[in-house]
This record gives C-alpha cells, structure tokens and sequence, in this order.
C-alpha cells in the first residue's frame, strides 16, 4: 500500500504540490491525471524521491521513504519514463538486468529474470537479448525500458508518460500489454499522463491533479460521471463522456439470453465497441461469443448509460 | 580499405627505416646536404632521440588528460557548476601562452631539459581534452542520466557506468588532438637541451643543412600521421557500441 500523506513542494514562493494525501491499494493502477504545470510529474518525482517533498511524507507498505537513502529508496522502485532512457552503450539484457545488478543478484538469476521478462513482453529472448537500444524500434524500446523497471520486482512502479513517444496504434497495443502484465504480475503502478483516454483504459484510481492540487480521486466510472470540478469535466470531454462510460462496461454484464443475427462481439468487448457496431451495421441487437447463446441490444445499451442530466 | 591498409603498411616501413637505418636515406637526402657536408645525422642516434622524444609526449599528454579530465568532470557536477569559468580561464590560458614562452619561463626555475618541456606541453594539451571533455559530459541524452537515477545509481556509479562510457568518443577525439599537437610542439623542446627529435631540425637549421631539417621534420611528421591513425582506430574500436 502506498500512501501519500500532505505533500507539498514549494520553489521559493510557487507551490508546485500542495498538500496532497492520497493511497493506493498494492496490486492497483493509479493514474495521476492533469495539464502540462498541473505538478503531476512533480508529485510523482517526490515518491521516490528525485525530488525532495518540501513537507508531508510517502509511506510504502507503512515505511516512511525518508528513512532509507534515496538511492537505495530508487532501487526497490521501479522507474519508467517517456522515452524510455535506455542505456544506449550496454544491451538489451544489461538494460533490462542494472537494477538487479545494483541489487547483486547472481548472473545466472539476472539471465534467468531477463529472458523471462522478454518472454512476457513478447519479444523473442535469443533474438532480443543481445541487440542494442539503437536496434529496436520506438515500441520495442518502450517495452523494454517497462521491462527494465519491472525487472527486480519492485514494490511499486512509477511511471512518467511511458507511452508519450508512441504513435497511436504502438501505444494502445503497449497498454493493452501493461494491463495483462500488470494482472499478471500483481504490480502496484503509478501513472503520470496528460490523456485521460489512457487512464480511463488503464487505471482502477484516477487521481486529478490542478494547479499543484489533487481535486479529484476516484474510480473511473465516478470521475466520468460525477466530476468534482468544472476542469475535471472539462478533462474528460463533455461530449466523450458517455463514449467513455461506456469503454469500461464488458458486454457480459448487460447481455441477455437468446441469439441475435449477424456476426458475433467478442466475449471480452466493451459497450462501447457493442455500441459502434450496432450503429455501424444498423442492428439494434447483437450476438455476444461465449458458451451458451447470448446478445446484447441497443435499448440495454442505452438504459445502461442513459438518465444523467 | 585495402588501399588503406597498404598506405599505412607503407608509412610504418618508411617511418622504420628512418630511424633505425637512416643511412639507408643518404641517395634520397644528399641532394638536400650542403656540397661536402653530413647528410644523415649521426650526433645522436634517431631511435633514441625517438623514444624520448614519444615519451616526453606520453607523459605530459597523460597528466594532461587526467588532469583536463578530472576538472571537467568535477565542473561538469552540480556542486562544482560555479567553477565551470573558472576551470575554463585557466585551461584557456594554458593554450594562450605560447610554449616557447613556457619553457622560456621555465628554465630559470628547473634548469635545462626535459621538466620545462614537460610543462609546456602539459599546459598546451590541456584545452583540447578538457573543452572536449565538458562537450561530452554536458551533451548526454536527459533520459538517460534521469532513468540511471531514478532506478537507483549513485552519483559516482551513474559516472562511471553511465556517463563516462558515453562521452568516451568525444573525450577521446580531444586526448587525440592534444597528442598530435603535443608530438609537434615537442620538437621545440631541444631549445632547452631536452632530447627530441628537434635536435635534428635544429641542427640542420643552425648549419643551413636541408638533410638533416627534412630528415627531423619527416619522422616527426610519420609519427603523427600514424599516431593519429592508430587513436582514430581505438576510439572506433572502443566505441563501436
């Protein structure tokens, strides 16, 4: 469990954070949304301590991170940043193995962990292991540096726009990869984006960050549908709103017995997705793939969603 | 790169014969001698003015770089940013004064011989390597050095592991420059009685002997050549990643 008690960071007489407490559940993706000087990255740098809270304080699992020097602090958090920052003079397995190394695990247990890791992110480890950062394209890259901190199994990762440098289609399959990795593994993350897209797709907590204030923490189901302040609002896009609901609703929850016409949703679709093929294709009721026949309609759709305002 | 090759093979041949059988050069050179007069030099022997010559070199171009190094590192931190003009003043000044001037200054203080020549070429190499080295150390992709801390290198760590690999080229190329300059300027140093090959330019100029000036000129000029060659091949080598 991290929790993040009245922090605060002042640059002579501007505030930067102020006084934001919050918690995060250990095996939980928590998404710190906010403007380009909304101290979003600020608040995230003073977790492990690249930068130095001027008062409050971090507790993981109930240790105060002021009580361990910062570098070691680093050591036990996993680091991932826009533009990965890969070491370009060592390879792929040095890269993905430094934290470990700091740590003095045993190479045959770094070798070990390296492949392993290449494996979970799909990338072949006879193939991977040896190329250098400058060999590898803009996602691979990405996955390694995500790789690289996840690499000594830390407590906790922090992320600063990991997938800021990716085009479209790159960062959604990236994200897909955290949210498997991130099930699979159990890891407590902690995200720093400026697209509400993203944290809406990744997070189970969006924190909302304005002018070094955190004014809004919640799931993101609440932040879409109750934003606590017009800027929250304005974050999430009021004509994107119900689009966005309905991107964190499984068909599964709404679907009815019975079969319906025309080629099936996927089991693991969302009512967004059941939503643009029923107005694509003009039906008003769709088949759901799963074990015993199953659809979903249009009018479920909308009473799902529908009644705000 | 065969063409290469063969030309280097070439140079290390010519350059051999120079100094270990100079009397091999006498057809080519004694059309440069006065009627009558010397045309290899025979005072002392080339190879060791050679050696003596190199290892005045080798010496003050490695206090050079460990010197230029250290306070480009050390103004490269952030508690030393505020000597960073200072450090610059100084290595300026280095190459500003003139190494005759050096050595000319120095005499009184060490006497004749190889020290004064050692200073002057050690304040004269410095500047390359140190403006190099700042160019190296403060050009690093941000990334890089901001993933080293936050995944939990120390400073010093982050400089050896992280920071000095990847200036190493740049470092490199001006340890290079310093080198050759300092094989050139060296030659001045028999002005103040150190062994070097300038004792052969020296002596043909005082006796108006072209042999000897282009004997002297030609190894110290083959000795530069390949000498720049061989630190353009380690710094390839060393940085081919």
């Amino acid at each position: 469990m991290i929790e993040i008690d009245g922090i605060t960071k002042r640059y002579g007489d501007t505030t930067a954070v102020d006084a934001v407490s919050m918690t995060a559940q250990t095996g939980t993706i928590t998404a710190i949304v906010g403007t380009s000087g909304s101290g979003k990255t600020t608040l995230l740098r003073m977790i492990n301590r690249l930068v130095e809270p001027s008062k409050g304080e971090v507790r993981i699992n109930g240790t105060p991170t002021s009580a361990i020097k910062p570098h070691l602090l680093r050591r036990r958090i996993g680091y991932a940043i826009q533009g990965h920052g890969l070491f370009p003079h060592h390879s792929v397995a040095r890269n993905i193995g430094a934290v470990p190394q700091l740590l003095g695990w045993s190479p045959d247990k770094i070798r070990a962990r390296v492949d392993e890791l290449l494996d979970l992110f799909s990338m072949a480890p006879d193939e991977f292991r040896d190329r250098y950062p400058s060999d590898l394209s803009g996602g691979q890259q990405q996955r390694v540096g995500v790789a690289r901190a996840l690499a000594s199994r830390p407590d906790l990762l922090l992320m600063d726009e990991p997938f800021g440098a990716l085009d479209p289609i790159i960062r959604a399959r990236a994200q897909d990869d955290l949210r498997r990795i991130q099930r699979a593994l159990g890891s407590t993350i902690m995200l720093v984006t400026h697209d509400m897209e993203e944290a809406i797709r990744l997070a189970d907590r969006i924190a909302v960050m304005d002018a070094g204030k955190l004014v809004q923490h919640g799931p993101p189901a609440d932040i879409i549908a109750t934003p606590a302040t017009p800027f929250v609002a304005e974050m999430v896009g009021e004509a994107d709103r119900p689009l966005r609901l309905l991107s964190l609703i499984p068909v599964t929850e709404i679907a009815e017995d019975g079969a319906a016409d025309g080629p099936p949703l996927p089991a693991d679709a969302t009512l967004r997705d059941a939503l643009s093929a029923c107005l694509w294709t003009g039906r008003s009721a769709l088949p759901v793939v799963g074990a015993s026949p199953a659809h979903v309609t249009l009018d479920a759709i909308r009473a799902r969603v529908g009644g705000h305002g | 790169m065969k063409a290469a090759t063969l030309l280097r093979a070439g140079l290390v041949v010519l350059l051999l014969t120079l100094v270990l059988r100079p009397e091999l050069a006498t057809p080519l050179l004694a059309p440069l001698a006065p009627p009558d007069g010397p045309v290899i030099y025979e005072r002392a022997s080339l190879l060791s003015l050679s050696l003596s010559h190199l290892g005045l070199v080798a010496l003050s171009s490695l206090a050079a770089t460990a010197v230029a190094v250290t306070l480009a590192v050390l103004v490269t931190r952030p508690f030393g940013a505020a000597f960073r003009p200072l450090a610059r003043t100084v290595t300026n000044l280095g190459q500003t004064f003139p190494p005759v001037a050096v050595l000319a200054l120095a005499v009184p203080v060490m006497g004749f011989g190889a020290g004064p020549t050692l200073v002057a070429l050690f304040l004269y190499g410095l500047l390359p390597i140190f403006e190099n080295a700042m160019a190296g150390l403060t050009a690093l992709p941000p990334a890089t050095l901001d993933a080293a801390r936050g995944m939990g290198f120390s400073r010093w760590r982050q400089l050896r592991r992280v920071e000095i690999p990847l200036a190493l080229p740049v470092i490199l190329a001006g340890v290079r420059l310093s080198v050759v300059i300092a094989l050139g300027t060296a030659t001045i140093g028999s002005t103040v009685a150190a062994r070097t090959l300038g004792e052969v330019i020296i002596a043909g100029l005082l006796t108006s002997n072209t042999a000897y000036v282009v004997q002297g000129g030609l190894v110290v000029g083959l000795f530069a050549v390949l000498i720049h060659d061989a630190l353009v091949q380690l710094e390839r080598r060393l940085t081919r990643r």
